[in-house]
């Protein structure tokens, strides 16, 4: 079994609280559901929207986020699946496609040969 | 575990509410995005980590925390309620009385206060109930149109005027203020308004939307909870709620359609709830006002209080309604004394008293006046006019229930008219 992390990027807020309970609900249900059948090894945290950025050799501190509103990251989770396809599948199922936004799903690199750590 | 129904709304209203009287009612702006901030916390947190053990007390924490920052950071320039600013401007007690401003006693008079600006006198009814929903109910926009069957432009140009004069006062409604009583009447009346419009709904969706009355109701235990507020007339209002929200299961039968008063099962009514109103009702009894909530409500007890329909005591209905059309007269409330008096003298009466019933043509665009004349010349055995009058009201309705009933109103006066 491999580890993997969802990246959630980019999504439309409701706009009501009883919108934001529901959807709230749904996202509940959801991972709840993943971690029953014990396919979650983190439940994540969500990430604030903003922050900074440092980067270059001069150390550049410039404020977050990065890109547009589409393609901020909001939060993570870990899962385990057999491979990548398998992680793909147990994605589906997240509220976050329905106020487009999207799940990147990246394997943790863990090598085979990983005992001299 | 799951989140209480309706959770984010309420707890939305009462922390605006407590925001409100933090920064004072001209920020009520900035009261509004703090907590929606808040809410935007809270539902990216347990979205992923599922619910904390007191989630009311989490956001009301982090809300606390943005009200101190922002007192901190612009202590005098925001503050407005008189009372508090002394406290707010001097660190040895900002915390404290912030801590004070989000305590369970402080958050509903913060909330009653809200429902008391938001009656303000230059208000339209319909304003006040727009604004009550949206600042207290945590309804959007969206939400109150789609219950009100108006545009999201109307209602939104609504608020936000609504909004504009809210923030031109001073401060929140002071409680001792000498006009208190007139304010009660105009939060009493709107409340009535509210719990109505969820009762007799003419949304096209859903002829009866329970959220509307449930929400009408925790207001109205919140301002019979205050000693101060409690007058003979809120008691019977309460009463009427109670006593009309325990039939409200029967209103509609399993499949969402619409029962007439007549075929409602009782044994379904509320018990709980009648035992409520019918304790409200007496409590409502002190004193020497009668008003329209005291005797709406003892109509209800009257239902309420009758096992079988057959044995409904139509006589001293009548005579409810009439002390109703002398004190508040209106065309719906002349048209239920007519079915009442149908019911106590036959459908010849009934329809003689609509035929003189003043303002008439208030009626021309309510489905229920001509179902009911269809109702009564159903009575009289008259097939072909009754279903004349059901059509027009077919044409009228509002909603698919209304839609429906009426339908099956014109279904049976055709099984029942001989050779057809």
């Amino acid at each position: 079994m491999t580890e993997f992390v969802y990246f959630y990027r980019g999504y439309e807020l409701p706009a009501s609280p009883e919108e934001m309970q529901k959807k709230t609900a749904k996202w509940m249900t959801w991972l709840k559901d993943l971690s029953d059948k014990g396919l979650v090894k983190s439940l994540g945290e969500p990430l604030q929207p903003d922050g900074k950025v440092v980067k270059g050799t001069k150390k550049q501190v410039i404020d977050g986020p990065y890109a547009e509103a589409k393609d901020v990251v909001g939060g993570y989770s870990i899962i385990v699946a057999r491979d990548i396809e398998q992680a793909v599948e147990f994605s589906l199922g997240c509220p976050i496609f329905e106020d487009g936004g999207s799940v990147e799903v990246r394997p943790i690199g863990q090598l085979e040969l990983s005992d001299g750590y | 575990m799951d989140i209480e129904e309706h959770f984010f709304r309420h707890e939305f209203g009462r922390i605006v509410a407590t925001l409100t009287r933090l920064f004072g009612v001209r920020n009520f702006a900035l009261a509004e995005d703090v907590a929606q901030d808040a809410f935007c916390r809270a539902m990216e947190t347990w979205k992923l980590r599922g619910l904390p053990k007191n989630p009311s007390a989490w956001l009301m924490a982090i809300a606390k925390n943005r009200a101190l920052d922002i007192l901190r950071r612009e202590r005098t320039a925001r503050v407005s309620e008189p009372e508090l600013t002394r406290f707010l401007e001097s660190e040895w007690t900002l915390v404290p009385t912030i801590e004070e401003a989000f305590s369970t006693y402080a958050v509903k008079d913060s909330q009653l206060r809200m429902m008391f600006s938001c009656c303000h006198p230059r208000l339209s009814e319909e304003a006040q109930i727009a604004l009550i929903l949206h600042i207290l109910c945590g309804f959007s926009v969206k939400e109150i149109a789609q219950a009100f069957v108006s545009s999201h432009a109307a209602i939104e140009k609504r608020i936000t005027r609504a909004k504009k004069i809210l923030a031109e006062s001073a401060k929140l409604f002071d409680l001792a203020d000498a006009d208190f009583p007139s304010r009660l009447s105009s939060v009493l009346q709107a409340l009535y308004l509210l719990f109505n419009e969820g009762y007799h709904g003419s949304s096209p969706e859903a002829a009866v939307r329970m959220e509307l009355c449930q929400e009408a109701m925790l207001l109205m235990n919140l301002l019979i909870e205050q000693p101060a507020l409690v007058t003979p007339q809120s008691y019977a209002l309460a009463a009427l709620m109670y006593l009309n929200a325990a039939r409200l299961p029967t209103r509609l039968n399993g499949s969402g359609n619409l029962v007439s008063f007549f075929e409602q099962d009782r044994s379904l009514w509320n018990h709980n709830l009648i035992a409520e109103g019918q304790a409200l009702l007496n409590l409502s009894a002190s004193g020497t006002e009668l008003t329209k909530y005291h005797i709406e409500a003892a109509i209800a007890s009257m239902h309420t209080s009758t096992a079988r329909t057959e044995d409904t005591d139509w006589k001293q209905i009548v005579s409810l309604y009439d002390m109703l059309m002398a004190i508040h007269p209106s065309p719906v409330i002349a048209l239920n004394r007519a079915i009442a008096i149908a019911q106590l003298d036959g459908p010849e009466r009934g329809l003689q008293e609509i035929r003189v019933i003043h303002d008439l043509h208030r009626l021309s665009s309510y489905p229920f006046y001509p179902a009911t004349l269809g109702e009564l010349e159903l009575r009289r055995g008259n097939y072909p006019v009754a279903k004349a009058h059901f059509s027009t009201a077919l044409s009228l309705a509002r909603n698919p229930m209304e839609r429906n009933f009426l339908q099956r109103r014109i279904d049976t006066c055709k099984e029942s008219q001989p050779g057809s």
